[in-house]
C-alpha cells in the first residue's frame, strides 16, 4: 500500500563519522532528480571526531522534500534516523508525534545508552512509546550481507550509512537505480566500494521490505515546479557560482583572497575548484592579508572578494575602512555564525548585523546585503558584485550558516538572460582625475594599472575632491565624507520596489531580513489560509534600503520584526523611520526559528 | 644597463629620471635618507627599461610610505603593515605589472610581520624595498623592531629591553631567495641592486639603512663615517673574494667551522678567501653573512643572496591554464549544468 503525502521531514542522525551527511545528501539529489521540491540543512558538530557515542558528537542531515513549494527544511521530523543512542537523544525531541524511528538495535548497548545520558535502554523503556519504532540491527546485517568480501568489521561497519538509507528508499517507493549509477561515477564501475556500496544499500531496502516495515509506504509526488532545469545547491555554492556570474558577466577576472573559517570555508573549497573559469583564489596568511589582497587585486582590475565569518568580519575592518577611501569595487560575503568572538561555529545566527551595517572607524557607508535562501544566494551574490562594480564601492554580503550550509533546488538561469554589468573604466585619452565622478551616480572611473596616460595614487589619506591629492582642508573633508555618503544612498535608485505577501494594508505587517524569510513566509500563508489578517516583507537590500520602505510600513497598524538576534534590525528601523513602532520577536539560541513559534508570535498581536 | 625582458612589457622608447619624477612636494625632512632612495628608484626604473605604466608601488603607512606620492607611477597607499598583502593582490590579479613596495621598520616587522614572512615565502615576484631606520619617525621617535637592546627613545626612557631582527635572517628563515642590503649614502650601489631585484623572479628583498635625522640621528655612523667605514663595511660582489678595509687588506675566510675576518699576507692568502656566490643557493653560507655586523665583522652590503625558485604567480598562472586546457567547464553556463541537472517539462 503506498499513501501519498504533501510533504515528507526526514532527519538523519549519527555519529559525526556515520557518514549522515553523505546519504542526507544522496537523497536529496535523489529527491531533486524525482522532482520533489526540497529544503535541507546539515547540523554537524564544531568538532571532527568527537567522542563515539556523545551526543555532543551527533551529526544530522534533514531534509523536507514535498509536492508542493518547501520553503524551510522543516521544524519537526516525520522520519528518524538514529544510528546510536547519542543521536536518539539528541534529536527525539525534534521527531513529530507517531513519527518513524528507524534504530541501529546493535548500537543501543547498556555502554552507549549510559554515554549518551539515558539510565535505561529507550528501546524498552517507555520512552519510544509514542512513535512507530523500526528496529533494524543495522551493524550486524551490515557486516553480514558483506561477508563474502571478507572485510574488517571496521571496513565493514563504513557502509551501515547505505543500510540506513536502504530502509529510507523503501519507506519512500524509491528506486535504487540513479543511486547505483552515481556509486559507479563515483567509484568507478567495478571498483570494491561501487560493488559494496550497492548490496549493502539493497540490503537495507529488502529488509524493510521483509519486515513489512510500515503498514504503507510514502509517496511524495513530484512537484509542479515552473518548467526549465533544476539542481540541489547550497547556499555556499551558490554564492560562489553568483561570484563566478558576475566576473563573467562583467568580463573581468574574479580574485578570491579568503582564510578558512566556518561556515564560510565552502566557498573559498568550491572557487579553488573552478581555475578552468579563470578564477584565482588565494588563501590568505590571515583575514586581513585575505581582504588586502582582494582589494589590491580590485586596483589592479579584477573583481576582488572575499569570504569570511563574524571573527574574520571583525579582522577586516580596518581595510573596510581603506575600501571606502579609496572607492574601490570590492564584495565581502560574511556567513555568519553565532557570536560574539568564536561564538558557536557551527550555529547560525543574524547578529553581524550591526557590524555590517556600523562596524568600521570614521564616516564609512557601506552597503549591506542579505541573501534569503540557499539559491537566490547566486542573485545577491551577483547583484553585490554588481553594485560593487558599478558604484565603485565595497559591498557586504551578508549569509549565515543555515543558508551556506542549507540547500534547495536551485531553477537554473541562463547567462544571457542575466542584466549586464557596466564597470565605470575611465576613458582612454581622456586627462584622467582618481575622484572626478559622474555628476548623477557620483561613482569615480576606475583607472587600471598598465593603462596609458592615467597613472595616479590613491589610499587611505584624505584626497581632495577630483585631483586626489593628499589634503587635510576641512571643507574638502565635509565635501569627500558627504560625496561617499552620497553616493551609497544612490544606489538605492537601482534596487527593486519591496515586495509584502498577503494584505497590502491592515493590522500587522511582519517584518525579517535574509534567511528567516523561509519559515515565517510558510508561517504567513498558513496564517493567510486560515484567514488571519497578516501581511509578510521581507529585506534582501538593508543599507540602503528600498525606497518604498516607508510607504509599505505606513500601510500597517503594528510592524513585528523577527529576527535571529536581540533587535538589531528593528533597532535600525528604529534610527531609519522612527514614526512607526516596532514590536520585536528574536531568538539567540544559534537555532533556526521554527514555523511553530514564529505563527505563536503571530498570533499574539492579532 | 639593458632594460629587462621578461613578461613585463617593456617600454618602445627609452625613458628618463624625469618621466618617473612626480609634480608632488617631497615632505620628508631635509637630510633624510629617503630623499637618496627616491632618487636612486627614479634613476633604475628607466634602466629596468618597462613601460612607465607597468610601474606600480605600493605601501603602508610610516615615513618610507609616503613613497608612493612622489614617484610619478601607479600607486596604492595602503594601511599600516598590509603593503605585502595589497602587492601580492596587484601581482595576482596583473603578473604583467612590475610591482614595488616600499616599507619601513615598524611596517613590515612589527605590525605587518606576518604578511612579511608570508609574501616572501610564498616567493610572490614583487620588489620591497625597506627603509630601516631603525625607529618610528610619523609617530615621532619610539623604538621599533630593529632597534638594537638598550637604546633610549621615547617609549623605552631607560632602554629597551629586547632583541631586535636581523631583517636579513627573517627574510632567509621565510625561505626568501633574494635579499640585498645597501646603506643610504651608497646611491649607486642601491640602484644596481634595485635592477637586480627586479631582475629576480620572485620576491627580492632589499634593504636599505636609513637615517632618520630627528629621531635617530647617526644611528649607522660607524657605517658612513669616512674614518670607520671601509673597516665596518664589506662591499659583495658576484664572483668577486669578499675583500674589505681601508687598504683592501682583509678579507672573511672560512676556519674552524666558522666565517673569521682574516688579514691578506699576515694570516691567510687571497685563496683563502670566500668568493661570494650570491646566487648558489647556499642558504648556512648566505645566512652567515646575514648575521656578520660590527664589531666583529664588516657588515656585508650587496646581494647577499639571489637564488632561483618558482614564484608563485607564475605557478597559479600554469594552474590556470592546465585547468582550461582539461576542464569542460569553459563557462558559467556550463558549470551550472554540471552534475546532478534535471529538468521540468
Amino acid at each position: 500500500m503506498v499513501n501519498e503525502k504533501e510533504s515528507v521531514v526526514i532527519k538523519f542522525a549519527g555519529d559525526s563519522g556515520d557518514g549522515m551527511q553523505l546519504i542526507g545528501n544522496i537523497f536529496s539529489d535523489n529527491s531533486a532528480i524525482f522532482g520533489n521540491d526540497l529544503a535541507t540543512f546539515p547540523d554537524y558538530p564544531a568538532e571532527i571526531r568527537a567522542p563515539r557515542n556523545t551526543v555532543a558528537g551527533v551529526s544530522g542531515f534533514q531534509v523536507h522534500i514535498g509536492k508542493k513549494r518547501i520553503y524551510t527544511f522543516g521544524d519537526f521530523c516525520d522520519i528518524l534516523i538514529a544510528m546510536n543512542p547519542a543521536s536518539l537523544k539528541a534529536n527525539l525531541k525534534w521527531a513529530k508525534k507517531g513519527a518513524t524511528i528507524i534504530l541501529d538495535e546493535d548500537a543501543f548497548t547498556a555502554e552507549a545508552c549510559q554515554k549518551a545520558g539515558y539510565s535505561s535502554n529507550p528501546l524498552n523503556d517507555g520512552t519510544l512509546g509514542a512513535f512507530h519504532v523500526i528496529k533494524a540491527p543495522i551493524t550486524s546485517l551490515t557486516r553480514k550481507t558483506l561477508e563474502k568480501f571478507q572485510l574488517a568489521p571496521k571496513v565493514a561497519d563504513r557502509s551501515k550509512n547505505m543500510f540506513a538509507l536502504g530502509i529510507i528508499y523503501y519507506l519512500l517507493n524509491r528506486k535504487l537505480d540513479l543511486t547505483f549509477a552515481y556509486f559507479e561515477k563515483k567509484f568507478g564501475k567495478d571498483s570494491l566500494a561501487t560493488e559494496t556500496n550497492k548490496i549493502v544499500l539493497e540490503a537495507g531496502y529488502n529488509f524493510a521490505e521483509n519486515i513489512e516495515a510500515v503498514e504503507s509506504k510514502i509517496h511524495v509526488p513530484p512537484a509542479k515546479l515552473e518548467k526549465g532545469k533544476y539542481r540541489n545547491i547550497t547556499g555556499n555554492i551558490a554564492t560562489a557560482w553568483g561570484l563566478l556570474a558576475a566576473a563573467e558577466k562583467a568580463g573581468l577576472q574574479l580574485f578570491l583572497g579568503s582564510y578558512p573559517i566556518t561556515p564560510a570555508s565552502d566557498i573559498l573549497i568550491e572557487l579553488a575548484k573552478h581555475k578552468s573559469l579563470g578564477v584565482k583564489v588565494f588563501q590568505a596568511e590571515d583575514e586581513i592579508a585575505a581582504i588586502t589582497s582582494a582589494l589590491g587585486a580590485s586596483f589592479a582590475g579584477a573583481l576582488g572578494v572575499t569570504t569570511t565569518s563574524g571573527p574574520g568580519l571583525s579582522l577586516k575592518t580596518e581595510a573596510l575602512g581603506l575600501a571606502v577611501m579609496t572607492e574601490l569595487p570590492l564584495v565581502i560575503v560574511d556567513v555568519q555564525r553565532a557570536g560574539p568572538s568564536t561564538g558557536m561555529p557551527t550555529k547560525a545566527e543574524q547578529s553581524d548585523l550591526y557590524h555590517a551595517l556600523f562596524g568600521r572607524t570614521g564616516e564609512a557607508p557601506i552597503p549591506v546585503i542579505a541573501a534569503s535562501s540557499p539559491s537566490n544566494c547566486f542573485y545577491y551574490a551577483f547583484n553585490a558584485a554588481k553594485i560593487a562594480l558599478e558604484h565603485m564601492t565595497p559591498v557586504i554580503l551578508l549569509t549565515d550558516g543555515f543558508l551556506g550550509n542549507g540547500s534547495q533546488l536551485f531553477r537554473i538561469p541562463r547567462m544571457a538572460d542575466m542584466p549586464a554589468i557596466h564597470p565605470p573604466f575611465a576613458k582612454p585619452g581622456e586627462e584622467y582625475k582618481p575622484y572626478r565622478r559622474n555628476p548623477d551616480t557620483l561613482v569615480r572611473y576606475w583607472a587600471i594599472p598598465g593603462t596609458e596616460g592615467m597613472r595616479h595614487r590613491i589610499g587611505g589619506l584624505e584626497k581632495e575632491d577630483v585631483s586626489g591629492i593628499v589634503t587635510t582642508d576641512p571643507l574638502n573633508h565635509q565635501k569627500m565624507v558627504e560625496l561617499r555618503k552620497n553616493k551609497v544612498l544612490k544606489i538605492a535608485d537601482d534596487l527593486p520596489s519591496q515586495t509584502v505577501t498577503g494584505n497590502h494594508q491592515g493590522d500587522l505587517l511582519v517584518v525579517s531580513w535574509g534567511s528567516t524569510e523561509g519559515v515565517i513566509h510558510a508561517a504567513i500563508e498558513e496564517l493567510l489560509q486560515e484567514g488571519y489578517p497578516v501581511a509578510h516583507t521581507n529585506f534582501n537590500y538593508l543599507f540602503p534600503l528600498p525606497a518604498n520602505t516607508a510607504d509599505i510600513f505606513s500601510h500597517y497598524r503594528k510592524i513585528l520584526v523577527c529576527e535571529l538576534n536581540s533587535g538589531q534590525f528593528a533597532n535600525y528601523l528604529r534610527m531609519c523611520f522612527p514614526q512607526f513602532t516596532y514590536l520585536q520577536y528574536n531568538k539567540i539560541q544559534g537555532l533556526p526559528f521554527t514555523q511553530v513559534e514564529i505563527k505563536e508570535a503571530i498570533l499574539k498581536y492579532l | 644597463m639593458k632594460p629587462i625582458r621578461n613578461s613585463i612589457e617593456t617600454s618602445p622608447v627609452e625613458l628618463k629620471k624625469e618621466d618617473f619624477v612626480s609634480d608632488q612636494t617631497v615632505k620628508w625632512c631635509p637630510g633624510c635618507g629617503s630623499h637618496i632612495i627616491l632618487s636612486a628608484v627614479e634613476n633604475a626604473f628607466p634602466r629596468i627599461g618597462y613601460r612607465k605604466e607597468n610601474f606600480v608601488i605600493v605601501s603602508g603607512i610610516g615615513c618610507s610610505s609616503r613613497f608612493p606620492y612622489y614617484v610619478n607611477t601607479y600607486g596604492f597607499h595602503g594601511i599600516h603593515g598590509r603593503a605585502h598583502a595589497i602587492a601580492t593582490g596587484v601581482k595576482l590579479a596583473n603578473p604583467g605589472l612590475s610591482v614595488w613596495v616600499s616599507t619601513g621598520d615598524g611596517d613590515s616587522l612589527a605590525i605587518g610581520g606576518n604578511h612579511f614572512i608570508h609574501v616572501i615565502r610564498r616567493n610572490v615576484d614583487v620588489n620591497i624595498i625597506l627603509f630601516n631606520n631603525q625607529i618610528y619617525g610619523l609617530t615621532k621617535g619610539q623604538f621599533s623592531p630593529t632597534t638594537p637592546r638598550g637604546t633610549v627613545t621615547k617609549t623605552s626612557p631607560d632602554g629597551t629591553i629586547e632583541d631586535s631582527f636581523n631583517v636579513g635572517q627573517l627574510v632567509l628563515g621565510a625561505q626568501g631567495t633574494f635579499f640585498a642590503r645597501v646603506i643610504d649614502n651608497m646611491p649607486q650601489l642601491l640602484s644596481e641592486v634595485l635592477y637586480l631585484a627586479a631582475k629576480h623572479d620572485g620576491t627580492s628583498m632589499v634593504e636599505v639603512l636609513q637615517n632618520c635625522v630627528i629621531f635617530n640621528d647617526k644611528a649607522y655612523e660607524h657605517l658612513t663615517n669616512k674614518e670607520t667605514r671601509d673597516d665596518n663595511i664589506l662591499i659583495l660582489t658576484p664572483d668577486e673574494p669578499m675583500i674589505f678595509g681601508k687598504n683592501r687588506d682583509k678579507g672573511i675566510a672560512w676556519k674552524e667551522g666558522k666565517l673569521v675576518v682574516v688579514e691578506l699576507g699576515k694570516d691567510a692568502s687571497l685563496q683563502d678567501i670566500l668568493v661570494h656566490r650570491p646566487y648558489e643557493d647556499n642558504f648556512y653560507l648566505h645566512t652567515m653573512l646575514c648575521q656578520m655586523m660590527p664589531p666583529q665583522y664588516p657588515l656585508p652590503v650587496g646581494v647577499i643572496r639571489m637564488v632561483k625558485k618558482p614564484t608563485f604567480d607564475d605557478l597559479m598562472v600554469e594552474q590556470i591554464n592546465r585547468a582550461k586546457e582539461t576542464s569542460n567547464i569553459r563557462c558559467v553556463d556550463d558549470l551550472l549544468n554540471s552534475g546532478s541537472v534535471f529538468e521540468i517539462n
